[in-house]
């Protein structure tokens, strides 16, 4: 039983459709790329699987819990599979421990010492426990984008959702970032990366789903898809990035 | 005729310069309630509370204060309650300034990004947990300027209230006028006693507000 | 409650009330567009003029922005005549008006200006241009578009704030509410029926200001 099912997901914006029909299942423990040219529907389809946008016809589901529209619906659904965000997006007026210690109490009722030994844990495990009092400006584009990890992580959730994680980051702060994803990845963690990072998708990824216009175009282990793509689309994306 | 000397036009209407700066820290102590109240109606998702909180915010808005005064005083007063003038200064001053205030926070909490939206949301927190946590903490925040900015709106707003009768600055300023006969003195200390006392809480405004971009710049 | 509400009495008085709408459009329209002429100026000359009138800009600036309206109309109306000055109270109202709102345009029109990069001036002398010449052609109407709201609202405030004219007598919309209750003893129905038609008024400012930027600030000139 597959831990995140995609069935024949279809999404429009006014008349323009951008996912065509997906289907995609992703099995615990997996850690999936999903490449494809801007436009192609691979952001949206990951902000599809946590609710942050709309499906028009087909269905998600994530250990069992479905995509509705209630609020209900949703917050359960968000409780199973967290998501890191491009931008960071920390909050500013929150030092970084309690950035990572606020969802769990306010939504989980966790206590302040639970959620702060939680948060330390969570912040050692980035390499950034001693950043624990510090604020998000005072941080590199790096460290805040692995605070970011640390705080989805302290809701404990089954599955993570990376949008393009690194694509905002200076070249030489890329590295601490997919650095901590691999550790996750290696602990077991299951991975849906939306990312531009080819080397990084070929080391560590079980599969890779090619976009294209809203389509699975191709789907596959790396050492397949890389090394030998099926279709002009594939061919053409990966000369565009060699 | 008695001759009246400068002294005693500037003592009198600094006593009654007092009430000017009562009734301004009662509206704007109000006014903020009544304000938070508008604007969380405003901006919440049940589309019937957004309507009569933008139906409330355009009639305020859309109207002179003159005329809420008006309807405020003599609506009372049909219902045979004795008004005293104070009291319709001060509810139509706080209904006014409470659309004002609302407007302004309204503005301040669209301009947090979408992001602290997202990330709140998919961390599961439910909707009044994002107001309380994350968003009304940094939209007050950049508020604080605008919001002593608009003291100094406060402050001028009460003038009108000199027409229903409340005795303050500018009522004051008409009756020693008419006791005096010097319109350009009495006016020109009023106009200066008004300026002592907005005229600081401009600047300071607009200190907040360098301050605020200052420190935003990172 | 024994009172019974007359809305149609109002309406016995409607030539008054068409009176009282009538030169509150006046007091608006005069006001308003010598008003915005002010700002403009006054604009120009915190940014661009000569040294020694910026500083009296700023403080005509500094002054009326911190003073009520209703102040700055009796101070005009009342004192000035005690100077010499004759002043029927139709051009004090709409001289305090035009002094209002000359001070908040100037500061508007001025943080467009500033907002126009300083690259477009320096392209303007570049081809020779001399600074008001620059300023007239290239920066004026960029910066208008800027800040073209927020000068409609402001103008809308000054139409609303114009109802405290009637305390000078000026026979505008407030003065013929006034004047209604004080015949018909209505003064509720009056007044609630004078809001009504001021909301209307600002709702249709706001689209006609709104109408003028289309067709004056924003639109985009071929030749």
């Amino acid at each position: 039983m597959p831990l995140i099912a995609i069935e024949d997901v279809k999404k429009r914006y006014g008349d323009n459709e951008v996912l065509k029909g997906i289907r995609l299942s992703v099995d615990a423990g997996e850690v999936i790329a999903i490449i494809g040219k801007s436009g192609s529907g691979k952001s949206t389809l990951l902000r599809c699987i946590n609710g942050l946008e709309t499906i028009d016809e087909g269905s998600i589901s994530v250990a069992g819990a479905y995509l509705g529209t209630s609020e209900l619906e949703l917050k359960t659904l968000r409780l199973k599979v967290g998501m890191i965000f491009q931008q960071f997006n920390l909050f500013p007026h929150l030092s970084v421990g309690r950035n990572v210690m606020i969802s769990p109490m306010i939504v989980k009722g966790t206590s302040e010492a639970e959620a702060r030994e939680l948060a330390k844990k969570n912040l050692e495990r980035v390499g950034l426990g001693m950043k624990f009092d510090a604020f998000p400006d005072q941080l590199s584009g790096g460290q805040q984008q692995r605070v970011a990890i640390a705080r989805a992580l302290s809701m404990q959730p089954q599955a993570l959702l990376c949008d393009e994680i690194t694509s905002a980051l200076d070249p030489e702060l890329v590295n601490e970032v997919l650095a901590v994803v691999r550790s996750l990845a290696d602990d077991g963690m299951t991975l849906l990366m939306v990312t531009h990072e080819m080397r990084f998708a070929r080391e560590v990824c079980d599969r890779v789903v090619f976009m294209h216009q809203g389509k699975v175009h191709e789907i596959g282990p790396p050492e397949e898809l890389f090394a030998n793509p099926q279709t002009p689309e594939l061919q053409q994306f990966l000369g565009m990035t060699h | 005729m008695i001759s009246f000397s400068l002294w005693d036009i500037v003592r009198n209407l600094l006593l009654a310069g007092r009430w000017t700066v009562l009734l301004s820290l009662a509206t704007f102590v109000l006014g903020s309630v009544v304000g938070m109240i508008i604007l969380f109606a405003r901006i919440s998702k049940r589309p019937a509370l957004q309507r009569a909180a933008k139906l409330y915010i355009e009639v305020f808005q859309g109207t002179p204060l003159l005329m809420q005064l008006f309807l405020i005083f003599f609506g009372l007063a049909l219902f045979g309650l004795e008004v005293p003038a104070w009291l319709a200064a001060g509810l139509a001053l706080t209904l006014w300034s409470a659309s004002f205030l609302a407007e302004i926070w309204r503005g301040c909490v669209d301009a947090i990004p979408r992001g602290q939206w997202e990330a709140s949301s998919v961390l599961a927190m439910g909707h009044l947990q994002q107001m309380r946590h994350i968003i009304l903490p940094q939209a007050l925040r950049i508020a604080i300027p605008p919001t002593v900015g608009f003291g100094v709106q406060v402050i001028k707003g009460t003038a009108v209230t000199s027409i229903i009768g409340f005795v303050e600055l500018s009522k004051a300023g008409t009756v020693i006028t008419n006791a005096t006969f010097m319109p350009f003195t009495v006016f020109a200390v009023v106009g200066l006693f008004y300026f002592a006392l907005c005229w600081p809480l401009s600047k300071y405004s607009q200190f907040l507000e360098r301050k605020f971009n200052a420190a935003h710049r990172h | 409650m024994a009172y019974h509400f007359d809305f149609l009495a109002a309406f016995d008085y409607t030539d008054v009330l068409v009176k009282g709408v009538l030169t509150t459009v006046e007091l608006i329209a005069i006001g308003g567009v010598a008003g915005i002429a002010v700002g403009i100026f006054g604009a120009w000359a915190r940014t661009q003029g000569p040294r020694w009138l910026k500083p009296i800009v700023s403080g005509y600036v500094e002054l009326i922005r911190n003073t009520p309206f209703l102040v700055q109309l009796f101070f005009i109306f009342f004192g000035l005549p005690s100077l010499g000055v004759q002043i029927s109270e139709m051009q004090a109202a709409i001289l305090t008006m035009v002094i209002n709102l000359g001070a908040y345009s100037t500061e508007i029109v001025r943080a467009g200006v500033n907002a126009i990069s300083r690259g477009q001036m320096e392209a303007a002398l570049s081809l020779s241009m001399s600074r008001v010449q620059a300023f007239r052609h290239i920066i004026l109407r960029p910066a208008l578009q800027k800040i073209w709201p927020a000068l409609s609202s402001q103008i809308v405030i000054v139409m609303l704030g114009s109802a405290v004219c009637s305390q000078i007598a000026v026979e505008e919309l407030s003065f013929a509410a006034n004047f209604i209750q004080g015949r018909n003893f209505r003064a509720f129905e009056a007044y609630l029926l004078a809001t009504a038609i001021y909301l209307a008024m600002a709702i249709l400012l706001r689209q006609l200001l709104r109408l003028i930027g289309d067709k004056f600030i924003f639109a985009r000139r071929a030749s």
